[in-house]
């Protein structure tokens, strides 16, 4: 669905859309993990080239924030919070690969909230693939991917997997009913899986 | 490797994938310390229960304060001045705040065994807060997460246990722990306070305290456990302090970057001087530090063991 080039291009309007909005701002960008943060330190890098001063990048763990702990088979890995400067009076720009549900956005707003109380949050995201479950709408969106509930966005950085590439994957046969799969898949940054199938 | 168990009883049970889980998820945790509102709503609308029947500072306040940072409701229950003393059992008691729906009970108790024995019998899960001379599992978690901090790795590292071995749950547990992690565990003592199946928990045996620190990464001091003791095991507090006391000067013969540790609470002048408790050497707060976050990881790990 996109290439490196594509992949590229996508974050290179994001970069300059973010600049556009929030002018001379203070500006931050916040990382959910995994593959957000990596999102948030490449626009970052785009904005340093556009701007010539890059705005600070923090990284966000949502796993304290869920609201399926304890309906899940085990508890998903915790990862820190990396958010080293005052988010008070800041423009945050969430930054995450792939927008589905909305509720993991609920849940890194509650989180930022809990850290300080910033002036504007705003939500970019490589991929908005539909679906979704609560009143929240991307301020940046690299690609609109209409999908079915069954099919399965994957994000591949560099970074993490060894290429840039979005793709998405049918379900194969056998798989199980897509409820039950959404459960199975929406912790989809496990360490070691081969790609990001973020199912949120 | 995902926690599935329902209890953490001991260090014994425990393997040493699971001991790696809670100290990641830990490491996590610190985090939280450092913010302004110390407050996650992980556990929100959970009930936690500190059943303490013995007494207990340190880690009754840390196993409060990591509850209610993640935002669960924590009660408190001693069993001084409870149904306790009019007669009721231990396991009747426990099974009646069992039947007020908690879902984690924190249990101390005196007798080895007792919060194993809840384990069996309680569907909610019970963390073993120290029982009797057996074993203090979140003590040796937070032990290894404090070394593994300050030397980058566990694996390979000398560490030199110091005092009353055989009444100390500490030392158990943290000889189980550690061996598991691949440290090398030496115990030092005094021949009757070193129970004679150390060796079978593969750790080595010294009875001259400079032999036994001169190569130690670690050194973990104990502290004499009195109310335990039933005969003479020793000559005289003083001749104890002399013979077995850290002090700055025995330190010089150790490795400069020793760490010292003590699971609290400390007896000054007795088993550490002053100086040392108070030197650069000296990590026993930073262990309480992480006392708060080893029981917030393993307060997480163990709400998600029991879903359907």
């Amino acid at each position: 669905m996109l290439d490196q080039a594509g992949l590229d291009r996508a974050l290179t309007r994001i970069a300059h859309e973010i600049v556009e909005q929030a002018g001379g701002a203070d500006l931050a960008l916040v990382g959910i993990k995994n593959r957000g943060e990596t999102l948030a330190e490449r626009i970052a890098e785009k904005i340093a080239g556009i701007e010539s001063k890059r705005p600070a990048v923090g990284a966000l763990d949502i796993t304290l924030y869920r609201d399926d702990l304890g309906s899940r088979a085990e508890q998903p890995r915790v990862r820190s919070t990396e958010i080293p400067f005052p988010l008070k009076g800041l423009t945050v720009v969430l930054v995450d690969d792939v927008l589905f549900t909305g509720r993991t956005i609920r849940a890194a707003m509650d989180a930022l909230m809990d850290l300080g109380r910033p002036r504007v949050i705003r939500l970019a995201v490589l991929v908005d693939r539909g679906h979704r479950e609560l009143p929240i709408r991307p301020d940046y969106v690299g690609k609109n991917l209409p999908t079915s509930r069954k099919e399965s966005v994957a994000v591949m950085l560099r970074e993490h997997d060894g290429q840039d590439r979005v793709v998405i994957q049918e379900p194969e046969e056998g798989e199980p009913e897509p409820e039950a799969r959404r459960a199975k898949m929406k912790d989809g940054r496990v360490p070691g899986t081969p790609t990001s199938r973020n199912e949120e | 490797m995902a926690w599935k168990r329902k209890d953490l009883v001991s260090m014994q049970d425990t393997e040493a994938a699971e001991i790696t889980e809670v100290l990641d998820t830990a490491e996590s945790m610190k985090e939280i310390a450092t913010r302004e509102i110390k407050k996650v709503p992980t556990l929100r609308g959970k009930t936690i229960v500190n059943l303490f029947y013995e007494a207990s500072t340190r880690t009754r306040t840390s196993f409060e304060i990591a509850g209610k940072w993640l935002s669960a409701d924590v009660i408190n229950f001693s069993g001084s001045g409870s149904s306790a003393e009019k007669g009721e059992s231990f396991l009747d008691t426990a099974k009646n705040i069992e039947a007020m729906s908690p879902d984690v009970v924190v249990v101390r108790h005196k007798a080895p065994g007792g919060p194993a024995l809840l384990a069996k019998h309680l569907k909610c899960s019970v963390i073993n807060a120290g029982d009797g001379a057996h074993e203090h599992p979140t003590q040796a978690l937070l032990d290894l997460l404090t070394i593994r901090q300050k030397k980058g790795h566990l694996e390979g590292l000398n560490v030199t246990i110091v005092g009353d071995i055989t009444h100390s749950r500490v030392a158990r547990s943290d000889i189980h722990a550690m061996r598991k992690m691949g440290m090398t565990v030496t115990v030092a003592g005094p021949p009757t306070l070193i129970p004679p199946a150390c060796q079978d928990m593969g750790v080595k045996v010294s009875h001259r305290l400079e032999e036994a620190i001169a190569h130690a990464d670690v050194i973990m001091m104990l502290r004499l456990q009195h109310e335990r003791m039933t005969g003479g095991f020793i000559p005289s507090l003083r001749e104890y302090s002399r013979v077995w006391g850290l002090t700055l000067d025995r330190l010089t013969h150790c490795r400069p970057d020793v760490l010292i540790m003590h699971p609290g609470p400390v007896n000054r002048g007795v088993e550490l001087s002053p100086e040392v408790a108070d030197s650069q050497y000296s990590v026993i707060l930073d262990q309480v530090t992480n006392g708060v976050a080893v029981r917030m990881a393993v307060l997480y790990l163990l709400a998600g063991s029991r879903a359907a």
